[in-house]
Protein backbone atom coordinates (compact mmCIF):
# COMPACT_ATOMS: atom_id res chain seq x y z
CA UNK A 1 0.00 0.00 0.00
CA UNK A 2 2.59 2.62 1.33
CA UNK A 3 5.25 1.04 -1.95
CA UNK A 4 1.64 2.15 -3.73
CA UNK A 5 1.87 5.48 -2.58
CA UNK A 6 5.43 6.54 -3.29
CA UNK A 7 5.29 4.96 -6.73
CA UNK A 8 2.41 7.20 -7.20
CA UNK A 9 4.17 10.53 -5.87
CA UNK A 10 6.99 9.70 -8.21
CA UNK A 11 4.58 10.12 -10.97
CA UNK A 12 2.50 12.44 -10.03
CA UNK A 13 4.55 15.26 -8.42
CA UNK A 14 6.70 15.61 -12.13
CA UNK A 15 3.47 14.93 -14.07
CA UNK A 16 1.91 18.02 -12.08
CA UNK A 17 5.12 19.94 -12.64
CA UNK A 18 5.67 19.68 -16.63
CA UNK A 19 1.93 20.26 -16.64
CA UNK A 20 2.74 23.88 -14.76
CA UNK A 21 5.49 24.36 -16.78
CA UNK A 22 3.77 23.79 -20.10
CA UNK A 23 1.07 25.50 -18.87
CA UNK A 24 2.57 28.50 -18.40
CA UNK A 25 4.68 28.14 -21.81
CA UNK A 26 1.22 28.22 -23.62
CA UNK A 27 -0.25 31.27 -21.86
CA UNK A 28 2.89 33.19 -22.51
CA UNK A 29 2.76 32.41 -25.96
CA UNK A 30 -0.71 33.42 -26.48
CA UNK A 31 -0.36 36.59 -24.67
CA UNK A 32 2.47 36.86 -26.72
CA UNK A 33 5.09 37.89 -25.25
CA UNK A 34 7.00 37.95 -29.20
CA UNK A 35 6.35 37.02 -32.55
CA UNK A 36 8.78 34.48 -32.24
CA UNK A 37 7.95 33.25 -29.02
CA UNK A 38 5.12 30.16 -30.28
CA UNK A 39 2.76 28.71 -27.82
CA UNK A 40 3.98 24.83 -26.31
CA UNK A 41 0.91 23.61 -28.40
CA UNK A 42 2.40 24.79 -31.88
CA UNK A 43 5.79 23.63 -30.75
CA UNK A 44 4.51 20.24 -29.94
CA UNK A 45 2.50 19.93 -33.27
CA UNK A 46 5.85 21.71 -35.28
CA UNK A 47 7.63 18.34 -33.35
CA UNK A 48 5.67 15.93 -34.51
CA UNK A 49 5.51 17.44 -38.03
CA UNK A 50 9.38 17.02 -38.49
CA UNK A 51 9.00 13.21 -37.17
CA UNK A 52 6.72 12.48 -39.20
CA UNK A 53 8.49 13.99 -42.45
CA UNK A 54 11.52 12.34 -41.49
CA UNK A 55 13.38 15.88 -41.50
CA UNK A 56 13.91 15.35 -37.49
CA UNK A 57 15.01 11.65 -37.47
CA UNK A 58 17.75 12.92 -40.66
CA UNK A 59 19.08 15.84 -38.84
CA UNK A 60 19.78 13.72 -35.65
CA UNK A 61 21.36 10.63 -38.07
CA UNK A 62 23.61 13.62 -39.01
CA UNK A 63 24.30 15.54 -35.60
CA UNK A 64 25.05 12.10 -33.97
CA UNK A 65 27.87 11.44 -35.93
CA UNK A 66 30.86 13.75 -35.18
CA UNK A 67 28.81 12.96 -31.28
CA UNK A 68 29.38 9.12 -31.57
CA UNK A 69 33.00 9.34 -33.26
CA UNK A 70 34.40 12.11 -30.88
CA UNK A 71 33.22 10.39 -27.91
CA UNK A 72 34.35 7.30 -28.91
CA UNK A 73 37.80 8.70 -29.54
CA UNK A 74 37.54 10.86 -25.74
CA UNK A 75 36.60 7.51 -24.57
CA UNK A 76 39.60 5.77 -25.54
CA UNK A 77 42.38 8.09 -26.36
CA UNK A 78 40.98 10.90 -22.98
CA UNK A 79 40.77 7.40 -20.63
CA UNK A 80 44.30 6.40 -21.54
CA UNK A 81 45.61 10.12 -21.43
CA UNK A 82 44.08 10.06 -17.87
CA UNK A 83 45.44 6.49 -16.67
CA UNK A 84 48.74 7.84 -18.28
CA UNK A 85 49.27 10.91 -16.48
CA UNK A 86 48.10 9.26 -13.09
CA UNK A 87 50.54 6.33 -13.62
CA UNK A 88 53.12 8.59 -14.63
CA UNK A 89 55.08 11.38 -13.74
CA UNK A 90 57.07 11.65 -17.14
CA UNK A 91 53.18 11.65 -19.46
CA UNK A 92 51.90 14.09 -16.22
CA UNK A 93 54.64 16.80 -16.69
CA UNK A 94 54.07 16.81 -20.52
CA UNK A 95 50.05 16.51 -20.50
CA UNK A 96 48.66 17.88 -17.83
CA UNK A 97 48.83 21.81 -18.66
CA UNK A 98 47.37 21.13 -22.17
CA UNK A 99 44.09 19.64 -20.30
CA UNK A 100 44.03 22.07 -18.09
CA UNK A 101 44.45 25.28 -20.53
CA UNK A 102 41.89 23.37 -22.75
CA UNK A 103 39.69 22.59 -19.54
CA UNK A 104 39.68 26.40 -18.99
CA UNK A 105 39.61 27.93 -22.08
CA UNK A 106 36.21 29.20 -24.39
CA UNK A 107 36.40 26.58 -26.52
CA UNK A 108 33.97 28.60 -29.28
CA UNK A 109 37.06 30.87 -29.28
CA UNK A 110 38.46 28.46 -30.90
CA UNK A 111 36.26 26.87 -33.15
CA UNK A 112 36.74 29.51 -36.44
CA UNK A 113 40.80 28.38 -35.78
CA UNK A 114 40.04 24.66 -36.18
CA UNK A 115 37.84 25.78 -39.33
CA UNK A 116 40.78 27.36 -40.60
CA UNK A 117 43.18 24.04 -40.50
CA UNK A 118 40.75 21.67 -40.76
CA UNK A 119 37.90 22.68 -43.83
CA UNK A 120 34.21 22.90 -42.82
CA UNK A 121 33.56 19.03 -43.08
CA UNK A 122 33.09 16.40 -40.41
CA UNK A 123 36.62 16.52 -38.95
CA UNK A 124 36.13 20.26 -37.79
CA UNK A 125 33.08 18.88 -35.88
CA UNK A 126 34.11 16.19 -34.61
CA UNK A 127 36.93 17.79 -33.44
CA UNK A 128 34.77 20.63 -31.94
CA UNK A 129 33.35 18.07 -29.54
CA UNK A 130 36.74 16.24 -28.75
CA UNK A 131 38.16 19.41 -27.30
CA UNK A 132 35.43 20.22 -25.32
CA UNK A 133 34.25 16.82 -24.12
CA UNK A 134 38.42 15.45 -23.32
CA UNK A 135 39.50 17.67 -20.84
CA UNK A 136 36.77 16.43 -18.14
CA UNK A 137 37.51 12.91 -19.51
CA UNK A 138 41.08 13.36 -19.08
CA UNK A 139 40.61 14.75 -15.32
CA UNK A 140 38.79 12.83 -14.11
CA UNK A 141 40.49 9.22 -14.90
CA UNK A 142 43.95 11.25 -14.41
CA UNK A 143 42.03 12.46 -10.66
CA UNK A 144 40.76 8.74 -10.06
CA UNK A 145 44.08 6.84 -10.39
CA UNK A 146 45.63 9.78 -8.57
CA UNK A 147 43.58 9.44 -5.22
CA UNK A 148 44.14 5.63 -4.93
CA UNK A 149 44.00 4.89 -0.79
CA UNK A 150 47.98 4.94 -0.62
CA UNK A 151 47.22 1.96 2.06
CA UNK A 152 45.60 0.27 -0.71
CA UNK A 153 48.57 -0.02 -2.71
CA UNK A 154 51.01 -0.93 0.54
CA UNK A 155 48.75 -3.61 0.96
CA UNK A 156 49.16 -4.31 -2.73
CA UNK A 157 52.60 -4.87 -2.26
CA UNK A 158 52.91 -6.45 1.21
CA UNK A 159 51.12 -9.44 -0.22
CA UNK A 160 54.28 -9.38 -2.84
CA UNK A 161 51.67 -7.92 -5.65
CA UNK A 162 53.47 -7.02 -8.73
CA UNK A 163 53.25 -3.71 -10.31
CA UNK A 164 51.20 -4.88 -12.77
CA UNK A 165 48.99 -6.58 -10.38
CA UNK A 166 48.98 -3.05 -7.93
CA UNK A 167 46.91 -1.41 -11.52
CA UNK A 168 44.63 -3.95 -12.47
CA UNK A 169 43.34 -4.85 -9.60
CA UNK A 170 43.90 -1.83 -7.04
CA UNK A 171 44.36 1.33 -9.25
CA UNK A 172 41.83 0.79 -12.24
CA UNK A 173 38.99 -0.26 -9.78
CA UNK A 174 39.26 2.57 -7.58
CA UNK A 175 39.61 4.86 -10.01
CA UNK A 176 36.46 2.68 -12.08
CA UNK A 177 33.62 5.31 -10.72
CA UNK A 178 35.40 8.67 -11.13
CA UNK A 179 36.48 7.51 -14.28
CA UNK A 180 32.87 6.64 -15.61
CA UNK A 181 31.84 10.16 -13.85
CA UNK A 182 34.12 11.54 -15.78
CA UNK A 183 32.11 9.88 -18.96
CA UNK A 184 28.98 11.31 -18.15
CA UNK A 185 30.41 14.34 -17.62
CA UNK A 186 32.40 14.93 -21.06
CA UNK A 187 29.08 13.36 -22.83
CA UNK A 188 27.25 16.70 -21.58
CA UNK A 189 30.23 18.40 -23.34
CA UNK A 190 29.98 16.66 -26.32
CA UNK A 191 26.27 17.38 -26.63
CA UNK A 192 27.31 21.39 -26.18
CA UNK A 193 30.38 20.71 -28.60
CA UNK A 194 28.41 19.37 -31.41
CA UNK A 195 25.60 22.00 -31.57
CA UNK A 196 27.94 25.06 -31.46
CA UNK A 197 29.67 22.92 -34.34
CA UNK A 198 26.61 22.76 -36.31
CA UNK A 199 25.65 26.42 -35.47
CA UNK A 200 29.49 27.79 -36.47
CA UNK A 201 30.79 25.67 -38.91
CA UNK A 202 28.27 25.29 -41.07
CA UNK A 203 24.71 24.72 -40.45
CA UNK A 204 24.27 20.52 -40.72
CA UNK A 205 21.83 18.50 -38.79
CA UNK A 206 20.34 19.43 -36.01
CA UNK A 207 22.00 22.72 -36.01
CA UNK A 208 20.70 23.28 -39.52
CA UNK A 209 17.12 22.93 -39.16
CA UNK A 210 17.04 25.81 -36.03
CA UNK A 211 18.81 28.25 -38.27
CA UNK A 212 17.33 27.17 -41.29
CA UNK A 213 13.82 27.81 -39.23
CA UNK A 214 14.93 30.64 -37.89
CA UNK A 215 16.05 32.52 -41.04
CA UNK A 216 12.40 31.95 -42.30
CA UNK A 217 10.64 32.71 -39.18
CA UNK A 218 9.28 29.38 -38.54
CA UNK A 219 9.44 29.81 -34.81
CA UNK A 220 7.41 26.62 -34.31
CA UNK A 221 9.63 24.56 -36.11
CA UNK A 222 13.14 26.36 -34.53
CA UNK A 223 11.50 25.94 -31.02
CA UNK A 224 10.60 22.12 -31.68
CA UNK A 225 14.08 21.60 -32.92
CA UNK A 226 15.91 23.32 -29.52
CA UNK A 227 13.65 21.36 -27.81
CA UNK A 228 14.30 18.61 -29.03
CA UNK A 229 18.17 18.39 -28.34
CA UNK A 230 17.79 19.85 -24.79
CA UNK A 231 15.42 16.83 -23.96
CA UNK A 232 17.65 14.17 -25.87
CA UNK A 233 21.08 15.33 -24.24
CA UNK A 234 19.22 15.80 -20.89
CA UNK A 235 17.34 12.19 -21.29
CA UNK A 236 20.76 10.60 -22.09
CA UNK A 237 22.76 11.98 -19.19
CA UNK A 238 19.97 11.01 -16.86
CA UNK A 239 20.43 7.58 -18.18
CA UNK A 240 24.14 7.36 -17.72
CA UNK A 241 23.80 8.68 -14.03
CA UNK A 242 21.77 6.05 -13.32
CA UNK A 243 23.43 3.33 -15.48
CA UNK A 244 26.39 4.87 -13.10
CA UNK A 245 24.88 4.21 -9.46
CA UNK A 246 23.97 1.19 -10.65
CA UNK A 247 27.61 -0.13 -11.77
CA UNK A 248 28.95 1.64 -8.48
CA UNK A 249 26.67 1.57 -5.64
CA UNK A 250 27.84 3.85 -2.63
CA UNK A 251 28.76 0.80 -0.96
CA UNK A 252 31.15 -0.54 -2.79
CA UNK A 253 32.67 2.61 -3.73
CA UNK A 254 35.93 4.16 -2.28
CA UNK A 255 36.38 5.84 0.18
CA UNK B 1 72.43 -11.81 19.27
CA UNK B 2 70.31 -14.81 20.29
CA UNK B 3 70.86 -17.04 17.35
CA UNK B 4 67.40 -18.79 17.59
CA UNK B 5 66.09 -15.12 17.19
CA UNK B 6 63.39 -15.14 14.01
CA UNK B 7 63.81 -11.33 13.55
CA UNK B 8 66.95 -9.70 13.82
CA UNK B 9 67.08 -5.84 13.27
CA UNK B 10 70.45 -4.80 12.99
CA UNK B 11 71.40 -0.98 14.15
CA UNK B 12 68.28 0.35 11.99
CA UNK B 13 68.07 4.07 11.34
CA UNK B 14 65.53 6.16 9.33
CA UNK B 15 65.82 9.83 7.75
CA UNK B 16 63.06 10.76 6.08
CA UNK B 17 63.23 12.33 2.81
CA UNK B 18 61.37 15.80 4.84
CA UNK B 19 65.27 15.65 7.08
CA UNK B 20 63.37 13.85 9.84
CA UNK B 21 65.03 11.01 11.68
CA UNK B 22 62.14 9.02 12.75
CA UNK B 23 64.48 5.64 14.42
CA UNK B 24 68.17 5.90 15.69
CA UNK B 25 70.40 2.74 15.97
CA UNK B 26 67.81 0.63 16.55
CA UNK B 27 69.10 -3.06 17.20
CA UNK B 28 66.66 -6.32 18.60
CA UNK B 29 65.94 -10.04 18.06
CA UNK B 30 62.23 -10.74 17.79
CA UNK B 31 62.09 -14.67 19.27
CA UNK B 32 59.71 -17.20 17.06
CA UNK B 33 56.59 -18.16 18.16
CA UNK B 34 56.29 -14.95 20.56
CA UNK B 35 53.86 -11.92 20.50
CA UNK B 36 56.22 -8.30 20.38
CA UNK B 37 55.30 -5.62 21.36
CA UNK B 38 56.78 -2.37 19.87
CA UNK B 39 55.50 0.07 22.08
CA UNK B 40 55.59 4.19 22.85
CA UNK B 41 55.41 7.92 22.71
CA UNK B 42 53.33 8.91 19.45
CA UNK B 43 56.00 9.66 16.43
CA UNK B 44 58.67 7.04 18.24
CA UNK B 45 58.67 5.74 15.07
CA UNK B 46 57.20 2.27 15.93
CA UNK B 47 55.16 1.89 12.73
CA UNK B 48 58.01 3.30 10.63
CA UNK B 49 59.95 0.56 12.62
CA UNK B 50 56.90 -2.19 11.70
CA UNK B 51 56.99 -1.39 8.04
CA UNK B 52 60.89 -1.58 7.73
CA UNK B 53 60.79 -5.05 9.01
CA UNK B 54 57.59 -5.71 6.62
CA UNK B 55 60.09 -4.65 3.98
CA UNK B 56 57.51 -1.60 2.81
CA UNK B 57 59.85 1.07 3.23
CA UNK B 58 64.05 0.91 3.42
CA UNK B 59 65.71 1.97 5.70
CA UNK B 60 68.41 4.46 5.91
CA UNK B 61 70.68 2.80 7.55
CA UNK B 62 71.16 -1.10 9.07
CA UNK B 63 69.85 -4.15 8.01
CA UNK B 64 66.82 -5.96 9.11
CA UNK B 65 67.19 -10.09 8.62
CA UNK B 66 64.50 -12.76 9.01
CA UNK B 67 64.90 -15.92 9.19
CA UNK B 68 68.78 -15.69 8.22
CA UNK B 69 67.80 -13.49 4.97
CA UNK B 70 68.45 -9.68 4.53
CA UNK B 71 64.98 -8.19 4.02
CA UNK B 72 65.27 -6.40 0.49
CA UNK B 73 61.23 -6.12 0.49
CA UNK B 74 58.21 -7.73 1.37
CA UNK B 75 58.40 -11.73 2.10
CA UNK B 76 56.20 -14.49 1.76
CA UNK B 77 57.44 -15.04 5.38
CA UNK B 78 55.50 -11.97 6.68
CA UNK B 79 51.84 -10.80 6.77
CA UNK B 80 50.99 -7.16 7.32
CA UNK B 81 47.40 -6.15 9.36
CA UNK B 82 47.24 -2.68 8.41
CA UNK B 83 45.50 0.24 10.98
CA UNK B 84 43.34 1.47 8.67
CA UNK B 85 41.82 -2.39 7.68
CA UNK B 86 43.23 -1.14 3.82
CA UNK B 87 40.23 -3.72 2.40
CA UNK B 88 39.32 -3.30 -0.91
CA UNK B 89 35.83 -1.64 -0.81
CA UNK B 90 34.37 -3.19 -4.27
CA UNK B 91 35.43 -6.76 -3.37
CA UNK B 92 33.47 -8.79 -0.78
CA UNK B 93 34.85 -10.71 2.23
CA UNK B 94 35.82 -13.76 0.66
CA UNK B 95 37.65 -12.15 -2.03
CA UNK B 96 39.36 -9.78 0.17
CA UNK B 97 40.51 -12.68 2.26
CA UNK B 98 41.28 -14.72 -0.34
CA UNK B 99 43.23 -11.34 -2.19
CA UNK B 100 46.66 -12.49 -0.76
CA UNK B 101 46.64 -16.18 -2.54
CA UNK B 102 44.93 -14.16 -5.49
CA UNK B 103 48.04 -11.99 -5.98
CA UNK B 104 50.32 -15.18 -5.57
CA UNK B 105 48.43 -16.81 -8.56
CA UNK B 106 46.66 -19.37 -6.35
CA UNK B 107 43.60 -20.84 -8.22
CA UNK B 108 39.74 -19.52 -7.27
CA UNK B 109 38.68 -22.60 -5.78
CA UNK B 110 41.79 -23.35 -3.52
CA UNK B 111 42.16 -19.36 -2.75
CA UNK B 112 38.50 -19.36 -1.77
CA UNK B 113 38.48 -22.99 0.16
CA UNK B 114 40.85 -21.60 2.40
CA UNK B 115 39.69 -18.22 2.52
CA UNK B 116 36.18 -19.90 3.95
CA UNK B 117 38.03 -21.94 6.47
CA UNK B 118 40.26 -18.44 7.57
CA UNK B 119 36.34 -16.43 8.14
CA UNK B 120 35.08 -18.70 9.99
CA UNK B 121 38.23 -19.23 12.38
CA UNK B 122 38.27 -15.37 12.60
CA UNK B 123 34.08 -15.59 13.54
CA UNK B 124 32.68 -14.29 10.20
CA UNK B 125 31.57 -17.13 9.23
CA UNK B 126 28.28 -16.08 7.20
CA UNK B 127 29.83 -12.59 5.97
CA UNK B 128 31.58 -14.02 3.08
CA UNK B 129 29.32 -12.42 1.01
CA UNK B 130 29.17 -8.70 2.54
CA UNK B 131 31.36 -5.72 1.18
CA UNK B 132 33.69 -4.24 3.47
CA UNK B 133 31.49 -1.00 3.91
CA UNK B 134 28.80 -2.92 5.63
CA UNK B 135 30.97 -4.34 8.23
CA UNK B 136 31.28 -2.52 11.71
CA UNK B 137 35.61 -1.34 12.50
CA UNK B 138 35.71 -4.58 14.34
CA UNK B 139 34.74 -7.04 11.50
CA UNK B 140 36.62 -5.04 9.21
CA UNK B 141 39.98 -6.06 11.34
CA UNK B 142 38.82 -9.21 11.48
CA UNK B 143 38.63 -9.48 7.52
CA UNK B 144 42.29 -7.83 7.91
CA UNK B 145 43.29 -10.87 10.04
CA UNK B 146 42.13 -13.52 8.50
CA UNK B 147 43.77 -11.98 5.20
CA UNK B 148 46.81 -12.14 6.80
CA UNK B 149 46.56 -16.03 8.30
CA UNK B 150 45.13 -17.29 4.59
CA UNK B 151 48.76 -16.57 3.48
CA UNK B 152 50.17 -18.90 6.13
CA UNK B 153 52.98 -16.67 6.94
CA UNK B 154 55.38 -17.47 10.22
CA UNK B 155 55.45 -13.65 10.77
CA UNK B 156 52.38 -11.85 11.52
CA UNK B 157 53.05 -7.58 11.26
CA UNK B 158 50.07 -5.65 13.45
CA UNK B 159 50.11 -2.08 12.84
CA UNK B 160 47.99 -0.45 15.73
CA UNK B 161 45.13 -3.09 14.53
CA UNK B 162 42.97 -2.03 17.59
CA UNK B 163 43.01 1.69 17.41
CA UNK B 164 40.09 2.14 15.23
CA UNK B 165 37.76 -0.41 17.28
CA UNK B 166 35.61 0.39 19.97
CA UNK B 167 36.82 -0.88 23.53
CA UNK B 168 34.26 -3.99 23.96
CA UNK B 169 34.69 -5.57 20.60
CA UNK B 170 38.83 -4.67 21.31
CA UNK B 171 38.72 -6.87 24.65
CA UNK B 172 37.26 -9.71 22.73
CA UNK B 173 39.32 -9.65 19.68
CA UNK B 174 42.15 -9.54 22.15
CA UNK B 175 40.91 -12.31 24.43
CA UNK B 176 40.62 -14.20 20.32
CA UNK B 177 43.87 -13.36 19.20
CA UNK B 178 45.64 -14.59 22.11
CA UNK B 179 43.64 -18.08 21.61
CA UNK B 180 44.49 -17.80 18.36
CA UNK B 181 48.06 -17.55 18.34
CA UNK B 182 48.44 -20.11 21.08
CA UNK B 183 47.22 -22.61 18.46
CA UNK B 184 48.93 -21.55 15.73
CA UNK B 185 53.05 -20.66 16.96
CA UNK B 186 52.85 -17.66 14.44
CA UNK B 187 55.42 -14.88 15.46
CA UNK B 188 53.61 -11.61 16.06
CA UNK B 189 55.24 -7.98 16.04
CA UNK B 190 52.82 -5.44 17.08
CA UNK B 191 52.57 -1.97 17.36
CA UNK B 192 50.14 -0.04 20.09
CA UNK B 193 49.99 2.79 21.93
CA UNK B 194 47.89 1.19 25.07
CA UNK B 195 50.30 0.02 27.96
CA UNK B 196 47.34 -2.35 28.91
CA UNK B 197 47.39 -4.08 25.46
CA UNK B 198 50.90 -4.60 25.50
CA UNK B 199 50.89 -6.31 29.00
CA UNK B 200 47.70 -8.14 28.65
CA UNK B 201 49.07 -9.56 24.66
CA UNK B 202 52.95 -9.45 24.71
CA UNK B 203 55.89 -12.18 25.63
CA UNK B 204 58.00 -9.34 25.19
CA UNK B 205 57.85 -5.75 25.03
CA UNK B 206 59.77 -3.35 23.37
CA UNK B 207 59.77 0.41 24.97
CA UNK B 208 60.94 2.79 22.13
CA UNK B 209 61.89 6.67 22.82
CA UNK B 210 60.62 9.51 21.80
CA UNK B 211 62.07 10.46 18.07
CA UNK B 212 64.30 10.06 17.22
CA UNK B 213 62.95 6.14 17.96
CA UNK B 214 65.14 4.22 19.61
CA UNK B 215 65.28 0.84 22.02
CA UNK B 216 64.88 2.25 25.40
CA UNK B 217 64.00 -0.97 27.38
CA UNK B 218 62.81 -4.43 26.59
CA UNK B 219 59.90 -5.67 29.61
CA UNK B 220 59.58 -9.60 29.28
CA UNK B 221 56.44 -9.64 31.62
CA UNK B 222 55.68 -12.88 33.48
CA UNK B 223 52.11 -13.26 32.93
CA UNK B 224 51.03 -16.91 33.05
CA UNK B 225 48.47 -16.87 29.71
CA UNK B 226 46.82 -20.27 30.51
CA UNK B 227 44.74 -19.07 32.58
CA UNK B 228 41.48 -16.93 31.69
CA UNK B 229 41.54 -13.38 30.20
CA UNK B 230 40.04 -11.69 33.56
CA UNK B 231 42.16 -13.60 35.90
CA UNK B 232 45.29 -12.49 33.80
CA UNK B 233 43.72 -9.07 34.15
CA UNK B 234 43.89 -9.09 37.64
CA UNK B 235 47.48 -10.53 37.62
CA UNK B 236 50.22 -9.18 40.03
CA UNK B 237 52.70 -9.53 37.41
CA UNK B 238 50.12 -7.93 35.34
CA UNK B 239 49.61 -5.12 36.66
CA UNK B 240 53.32 -4.81 38.07
CA UNK B 241 54.35 -4.58 34.37
CA UNK B 242 51.78 -1.65 33.04
CA UNK B 243 53.17 -0.15 36.38
CA UNK B 244 56.52 -0.38 35.25
CA UNK B 245 55.90 0.72 31.44
CA UNK B 246 53.69 3.52 32.73
CA UNK B 247 56.71 4.86 35.02
CA UNK B 248 59.15 4.68 32.13
CA UNK B 249 56.95 6.43 29.43
CA UNK B 250 55.79 9.01 31.53
CA UNK B 251 58.96 10.52 31.12
CA UNK B 252 58.23 10.87 27.60
CA UNK B 253 54.84 12.67 28.02
CA UNK B 254 55.42 16.15 28.12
Amino acid sequence: MERKNLVAIGVVWPLISFAFFFGLWELAGWWPISVAFPPFSKTLLALLAMIADGSLPRAYLSTFQPLVIGMVLCGIAGIGFGIGMGLSRAVEWFTLPIFIILQAAPMAAIIPLITYLYGIGLTSKVLAVVFLAAPVIVMNSYKGIRNTNPSLIQMCRSFLGTKRQEVVKIVLPHAGALIFAGLRLGLAMGFIGVVIAELLITPTGIGDLITYHSSVADYPEMFAAIASIIVIAALTIHGLERLERTLFPPEIRGS
Amino acid sequence: MPGDAIVEIRGIGKIYETGVEALTNVTLAIPPGKLSTLLGPSGCGKTTLLKIIAGLIPPSAGEVWVKGKKVEGPGQERAFVFQDFALLPWANVLRNVAFGLELRGVPRERRDEIARRQIAEVGLGGFESSYPNQLSGGMKQRVGLARALAVDADIILMDEPFSSVDEQTRRKFQEELLDLLRHRQKTVIFVTHSIEEAAYLSDQIILLSPRPGTVSRIIHPNVERARSPDEIRRDKNYLDTVDEIWQILKHYVA
